[in-house]
């Protein structure tokens, strides 16, 4: 079976810190994967360095068959923050992920992107003008302009609220099934993880590495409140050895 | 509105009611309205006004254009700046006046040195802010660039240059400003026409009524040009999401 992301023995340190040591992972072609783990353990560093946007490290990682060398339009990314361009319109930030080739006749392309995310009526507002959940869409429907072969997330919905997320979950899902592009997901949330991967990475920090891979093996579409969820929710917490209140079916019931 | 109406008023209240300045001091609003009137009928207002006009548009336009070239090239490249910013920063503390002689010397009196030192004044303001404003950057937006592939040439047309549009119209506004302030050293000097000359032949002349003509249509011109770059400027800025002051902040 070919691997669409794989990371060997990848070590990277930032100013003589270890902050990833040794870590190793495959992820196969139209998964749905998340990295958790607690903050400041290395995930967003590991993500970046898949990107090709962070650099310098040891080990090797390889996107559907060739060595990352630096960023390449084969690989999506969405940052936790929508960073579209403030000048633009909508459109034309969607049309600026669009492959040079493109762009002419980007007007198309960029309204099925925008009906895809749902925002074909934004195409022509600014940034400005945009909450926080419709700036993020705007931000996903620009990454799956490029027609990445993989779309990397960095937190892509902890900046927006509760109900906006679910419904941004929904979302990333109804593309994923028309598109089944593979996806690997940073993120702190674990109903979030366990909803959306096949698979969950769990990191521990100080130096980072991979502690367990979790198989969530459920099939979708899935329900929120599915006991099997929250078996695999206290599960992961024990992993992060979260200390707390034991979890209780009510606490799986939240969304 | 209100402080030039309480000027205006102050004005008149010293000069033709208490008579606490006397007409060779401080002209009274109305002498001055009537010489500029009576400059306006005669065709010499239009003549001065078109000689400096004329002058400011090609010096402001030749400082503005360098700076925003050579802005770019500093602005982008630190090997560059290394090399020119020191220089341009020594020449940027010159008083405007202290390049007159040598400018008469290399160019004569004719119109050269008098555009040439305009586009000095000009140059400064939009050079500094320019280099700023591409240093301002967000890395975020430029991280946005390498994702999508960007090339160099990409990066600066598509992400640094529009980035750096705010300072840009901040140093075009101040550089406008620049401009006429050394339009009237320019003029002062060696000119027979313009709203300096104006001025200098006022005082030659022992007119303080045409002095006071020239200062107003000067101001006028100034304020004038400023409220054009603004509205040019807002137009660009569209798309800016900023503080817009305290008082009255709703959307427009």
């Amino acid at each position: 079976m070919t691997v669409a992301i794989q990371v060997h023995r990848a070590v990277k340190q930032f100013a003589g810190e270890l902050v990833l040591a040794d870590v190793s992972l495959e992820v196969y072609p139209s998964e749905i994967t998340c990295l958790i783990g607690p903050s400041g353990c290395g995930k967003s560093t590991l993500l970046r360095l898949i990107s090709g946007l962070e650099r310098d490290h040891a080990g090797h990682l390889v996107i559907d068959g060739r060595e990352v060398t630096g960023p390449s339009r084969a690989v999506g990314f969405m940052f936790q923050e929508p960073r579209l361009l403030p000048w633009l319109t909508v459109r034309d930030n969607v049309a600026l992920g669009l492959p040079p080739g493109q762009r002419r006749g980007a007007g198309a392309i960029t309204a099925r992107l925008l009906a895809q995310v749902e925002l074909e009526d934004a195409a022509h507002a600014l940034p400005r003008q945009l909450s926080g959940g419709m700036a993020q869409r705007v931000a996903l429907a620009r990454a799956l302009a490029a027609e990445p072969k993989v779309l990397l997330l960095d937190e892509p919905f902890s900046a927006v609220d509760a109900l906006t997320r679910i419904t941004l979950q929904e979302l990333l899902l109804s593309i994923w099934q028309r598109t089944r592009i593979t996806m690997l997901l940073v993120t702190h949330d674990l109903d979030e993880a366990l909803y959306l991967s096949d698979r969950v990475f769990v990191m521990s920090g100080g130096p980072g590495r991979l502690t367990e891979v979790l198989s969530v093996e459920l099939p979708r579409p899935r329900d929120r409140r599915d006991p099997e969820l929250v078996r695999r929710r206290v599960h992961l917490m024990e992993a992060l050895h979260v200390a707390g209140v034991p979890p209780t079916p009510e606490r799986g019931d939240r969304r | 509105m209100l402080v030039p109406l309480v000027l205006v008023v102050v004005w008149c209240a010293t000069t033709s009611v208490y008579r606490v300045f006397l007409p060779h001091q401080l002209p009274s609003p109305w002498q001055v309205v009537t010489t500029v009137w009576q400059l306006a009928a005669d065709g010499e207002l239009a003549r001065h006004v078109a000689a400096s006009v004329g002058r400011i548009g090609s010096g402001f336009a030749i400082g503005a254009a360098v700076a925003v070239i050579l802005g770019i090239l500093v602005g982008l490249s630190p090997t560059i700046e290394a090399v020119l910013d020191p220089t341009l920063q020594l020449a940027r503390n010159v008083p405007s006046l202290a390049w007159v002689p040598f400018l008469l010397l290399w160019m004569g009196i004719d119109e050269g040195p008098k555009i040439t030192l305009i586009a000095i004044g000009a140059f400064f303001p939009v050079y500094v802010n320019l280099v700023t404003g591409i240093r301002q950057t967000d890395r975020k937006l430029i991280e946005v660039g390498y994702v999508f592939g960007m090339t160099r040439l990409e990066l600066v047309r598509r992400i640094i240059l529009p980035s750096a549009q705010p300072y840009l119209w901040t140093g075009l506004r101040i550089a406008m400003g620049q401009s006429w302030l050394f339009l009237v050293a320019a003029e002062l000097i060696a000119s027979t026409r313009g709203l300096g000359f104006l001025l200098i032949d006022g005082q030659n002349t022992a007119r303080p009524d045409v002095m006071l003509a020239g200062i107003l249509v000067l101001a006028s011109l100034g304020k004038l040009s400023d409220a054009v770059l603004r509205r040019v400027e807002r137009r660009a800025l569209h798309w800016t999401d900023g503080f817009a002051g305290l008082v009255g902040s709703e959307r427009t």
